[in-house]
């Protein structure tokens, strides 16, 4: 509309004497920087998103496949002891020297003289000393194949994984890369024998913790935030539920609830790390619940995520029309069958949402975890909320701590998975929202 | 002592006949039995002799149900609170005379080693139990125990064992006396509630006000969590106070706390509070001096120039900037920011005087600073851009029709009008700036500086909170209770900045009510 009578303006102008400079073109070359700012705003926000993207999946992708090396075993009786030995007693067998199968055997794929300790130690440095379980495991399930030679494929040492990923400069000097050339001459052998390969990396969704990189894994974490989600969701949805049909349905206006209510928004707003200390004070030191107990950080999210559910409950609430109320309340319902029967599920699709929301929001949350000791090597799975656990964010934000090379790239991973979870969780709220949403 | 075996002592620290969770299942499902009777003999009583029922079957269910269950876990709850009072001030007042005057333990410390005696024996097994009598000397029972690897204090003496042994015995009692009297209580109520089931009886009425108490309770708990915040660190902080004055605390500038002996609170090192408040602000404002004009212009964009198909595209896409979990950032910051940072500024110099040195350190408080402001971009924008739209049209209408261009209408009538709101929308940012823990742990370093160059590194509140209380923490010293110190002054700036927030959002919205 500005535009149209700016240029009638200027027709009228044209005809008659050149009227007083009024700065128009300067108005519109501010119009036009002005304009222009708000584009380059967006699109450094906008960029900065790309990055970061960027960032973590070119370097986490790779986490999703592990090297692997197949070697021929030799289960060799000298080693293990015989099959009646171990039926007798698993001790030596639990006990048994894997290592020296694994590099027994990669000596013998490579065709290197067992005496010539150098080129031994280089061969056995490809290989993950993660066998040693990997080993062992095969050997507990199938007793029969003590004595045998069997292919098996191993996981490769971090540095092999990390040299054929590209993650290492191999011009550079010998000295001053963590694999030599002569292991370079070795992984070219094993290659051209068809003996490495690059595989999907289960272990990464099931392992636990563990010092080697190629054997730790975020199963056990995710279990630790499961729980946590689980423990989350049983209290904070009613609770939070509960909260705002009292304040939005029942609560009179006085002193009372207005305090309640400036105290659900300034939770909303404390740092989360004030909740880490409150769990820390209150739940371990009063109540003497266990330290990096998934039940602790269940606790502590819940309160943290009770704001965000209250909020998006209350909102859900409001959204129903009145008149739904008027008309049960004239058909004789309590005030309570109205609340219950009528308005709460009209507003389910609402309040589902803003818990998703809420649970998304309390998967990502670090800082509170690491006060209630949930920074723990943990590489077993917590069979109980009560056990030692740790949680996603948390294993990220150890791994992140790790020097290796290999440990950036899982760390990374580890990032995609989580930002995966978050993804289902955020998507499946949207959809919820677009399929269940009434417009009154 | 009782001859059965005893289940080990479960994390919650009760020693279990029956453990509080089963218990808790057993009361539920006494009064889901009740529940179910309830049900079935308020449906009898329909249309017997042409009654009418005041309330539903359902509502006497849920009547005897709540008479069931809800006294039954109250007497728990009460239970649980004050039988190890009861339990610990008996114990300690049959300590033997004069013990505590003659060592240099105080009565908490002595309580506290007979109860890890006790513990410790619970977990013996019966044959081994039964060989420890009142008499036995403390050597036998350490040794003991020391096979099992328990440790025990070495402060431990002879008189201990006799209380720890009641000790346990007492707690045993009281736990079967515990289950007994709540069973008692759960069957008595529902079976009175169901009694009760009459025609004439207002279950409904009943139920709905035990619901409205249950709602109002829920709704207490954001008090009972603010009330649980204050105290629990204004306890620790008023312990940390009496060994560290608040003077040394608050205008001290070193920030050197010695992991020491405990106990020797001169050698605690230094706790100024000053290094880690100037490293808070200055990351906070380099964040917000990022952030603000970015998710501003972000803002105003979206709010009075993008089309709705743009605005559709553009505002998801900045907020899943919110919804990216700080430790990601923190990680982008570590790994792929700080590094840039540093080549770059190697670059730089490199160019400029020929000598290639960083001068930029990979930590360092621009580093923080550029990736906490990409984290802050989604919450300026889009706080502000609900308060740019909630502007009434009638004013923009006006300012066009007088013929401003849309710029002028922004800089002269929209942007004044929505002030008091972006205020209060900055504020808020800036108290999570303030309050941002896992980018700055990661990216901002651990010295504690006082310096004005922003490529150095600095510290702040969050990250030293962070380093005082992870690891293996003992809770009576200085170094882990100055944690607390700071939790509470980082709770009470982001308050004020909130409480401000808020309060000049309530005075705008009169503004156009």
């Amino acid at each position: 509309m500005s535009d149209a009578t700016a240029n009638g303006i200027a027709d009228t102008a044209a005809g008659r004497k050149p009227r007083r400079d009024i700065g128009i073109k300067k108005r519109y070359a501010a119009e036009r920087r002005f304009k222009a700012y708000g584009i380059i705003a967006i699109a450094i926000g906008l960029s900065f998103l790309v990055m970061l993207m960027w960032s973590i999946f070119s370097k986490g992708y790779t986490a999703f496949w592990q090297t692997e090396i197949r070697v021929p075993i030799t289960f060799s009786e000298e080693v293990l002891g015989t099959a009646e030995q171990a039926n007798e007693s698993q001790t030596k067998l639990l006990m048994a020297n894997y290592p020296q199968l694994a590099r027994d055997g990669l000596v013998q794929l490579l065709g290197i003289n067992p005496d010539d300790k150098k080129a031994v130690s280089a061969a056995n440095g490809l290989i993950s000393s993660g066998t040693r379980v990997a080993l062992r495991d095969i050997v507990m399930n199938d007793l029969s194949v003590i004595g045998r030679t069997e292919d098996v494929w191993l996981y490769a040492s971090s540095e092999l994984d990390s040299a054929l990923k590209g993650q290492y400069d191999l011009s550079v000097e010998e000295s001053r890369r963590p694999i030599s050339d002569l292991q370079l001459q070795y992984i070219q052998k094993l290659q051209q024998a068809g003996a490495i390969e690059q595989r999907f990396n289960w272990g990464l969704f099931t392992s636990g913790a563990s010092s080697r990189a190629e054997t730790a894994g975020v199963g056990v974490a995710i279990i630790g935030s499961l729980y946590m989600m689980g423990i989350v969701l049983v209290l904070a949805l009613p609770i939070g539920v509960a909260a705002s049909i009292y304040l939005e349905e029942f609560a009179p206006k006085n002193r009372f609830t207005d305090l309640i209510e400036v105290n659900i928004n300034n939770l909303a707003a404390v740092p989360s790390i004030v909740f880490g200390l409150l769990g820390l004070a209150v739940f371990i030191n009063w109540f003497g619940l266990p330290r990096s107990a998934a039940l602790v950080g269940g606790l502590v999210l819940t309160l943290m995520t009770l704001p965000t559910i209250i909020i998006a409950t209350r909102a859900a609430l409001r959204a129903v029309p009145p008149s739904i109320r008027a008309a049960a309340l004239g058909l004789g319902a309590s005030k309570n069958q109205t609340v219950f029967h009528h308005v709460l599920p009209l507003a389910m699709p609402g309040i589902l949402t803003g818990t998703i929301i809420g649970l998304a929001q309390a998967l990502g949350e670090t800082a509170p975890l690491l006060l209630i000791g949930m920074v723990a090597f943990v590489a077993d799975y917590p069979s109980t909320p009560l056990d030692p656990s740790t949680a996603l964010p948390v294993q990220i934000y150890m791994w992140a701590n790790e020097a290796e090379r290999a440990f950036v790239e899982r760390t990374s991973g580890a990032i995609i998975i989580l930002l995966g979870f978050l993804a289902i969780m955020n998507v499946s709220a949207i959809l919820l929202r677009r399929r269940f949403e009434r417009r009154w | 002592m009782r001859s059965e075996p005893l289940v080990p002592r479960n994390s919650f620290g009760e020693s279990a006949p029956v453990s509080t969770f089963t218990i808790i299942l057993i009361v539920i499902a006494i009064g889901l039995a009740g529940a179910v009777m309830a049900y079935r003999r308020s449906r009898a009583l329909v249309g017997k002799d042409g009654v009418k029922m005041h309330s539903r079957p359902t509502y006497h269910a849920s009547f005897v149900a709540c008479w069931g269950i809800i006294p039954a876990l109250l007497t728990l709850a009460v239970w649980l609170i004050v039988s190890p009072i009861v339990i610990s001030t008996n114990v300690s007042a049959s300590f033997p005379e004069g013990v505590l005057a003659d060592s240099q333990l105080t009565e908490g410390l002595a309580y506290g080693i007979v109860e890890s005696i006790g513990t410790g024996l619970q977990v013996l097994p019966g044959d081994e139990r039964a060989t420890i009598t009142d008499a036995t000397p403390v050597a036998d029972v350490t040794a003991l125990l020391r096979d099992r690897g328990i440790p025990t204090a070495s402060a431990a003496t002879d008189w201990m064992v006799p209380l720890a042994i009641q000790l346990n015995s007492m707690q045993i009692w009281s736990r079967w006396a515990m289950t007994l009297v709540v069973f008692v209580v759960a069957v008595a109520g529902a079976f009175w509630a169901y009694r009760q089931i009459a025609p004439r009886l207002r279950a409904r009425n009943n139920v709905e006000r035990i619901v409205n108490g249950a709602l109002i309770a829920a709704s207490s708990i954001a008090i009972m969590t603010t009330v649980g915040i204050v105290f629990s660190m204004l306890f620790e902080t008023i312990d940390f106070f009496s060994r560290i004055s608040p003077a040394e605390f608050f205008f001290g500038t070193s920030w050197e706390p010695r992991f020491s002996n405990v106990g020797s609170s001169g050698n605690a090192g230094s706790f100024g509070f000053i290094p880690l408040l100037a490293g808070t602000l200055y990351i906070g404002a380099v964040a917000m001096l990022i952030a603000v004009p970015i998710g501003l212009f972000a803002a105003i964009y979206m709010a009075e120039y993008a089309d709705n198909r743009t605005r559709s595209i553009v505002k998801p896409l900045l907020e899943v900037l919110a919804g990216i979990p700080t430790i990601v950032y923190g990680f982008f910051a570590l790994i792929t920011v700080g590094p840039f940072l540093r080549d770059l500024s190697a670059e730089i110099s490199g160019l400029a005087t020929g000598n290639y040195v960083s001068f930029i350190e990979a930590q360092s408080v621009l580093t923080a600073g550029l990736v906490m402001a990409i984290m802050l971009i989604p919450f300026v924008s889009s706080l502000s851009d609900d308060i740019i739209t909630s502007v009434p049209t009638s004013l923009r209408d006006g300012s066009l029709g007088l013929g401003a261009t849309r710029s002028e209408t922004i800089k002269r009538v929209i942007l004044p009008a929505a002030l008091p709101g972006i205020v209060s929308a900055l504020l808020l940012t800036a108290s999570r700036a303030i309050g941002e823990t896992m980018i700055v742990v990661l990216a901002a370093g651990v010295a504690a500086n006082l310096t004005l160059n922003p490529f150095e590194p600095m510290t702040t509140i969050t990250v030293k909170i962070v380093a005082q209380l992870t690891g293996d923490l003992e809770f009576n010293t200085p170094q882990t209770l100055v944690a607390f110190a700071l939790g509470m002054t980082l709770f009470v700036i982001t308050l004020g900045l909130n409480v401000y927030a808020l309060y000049i959002v309530r005075k705008y919205k009169e503004q156009y009510e």
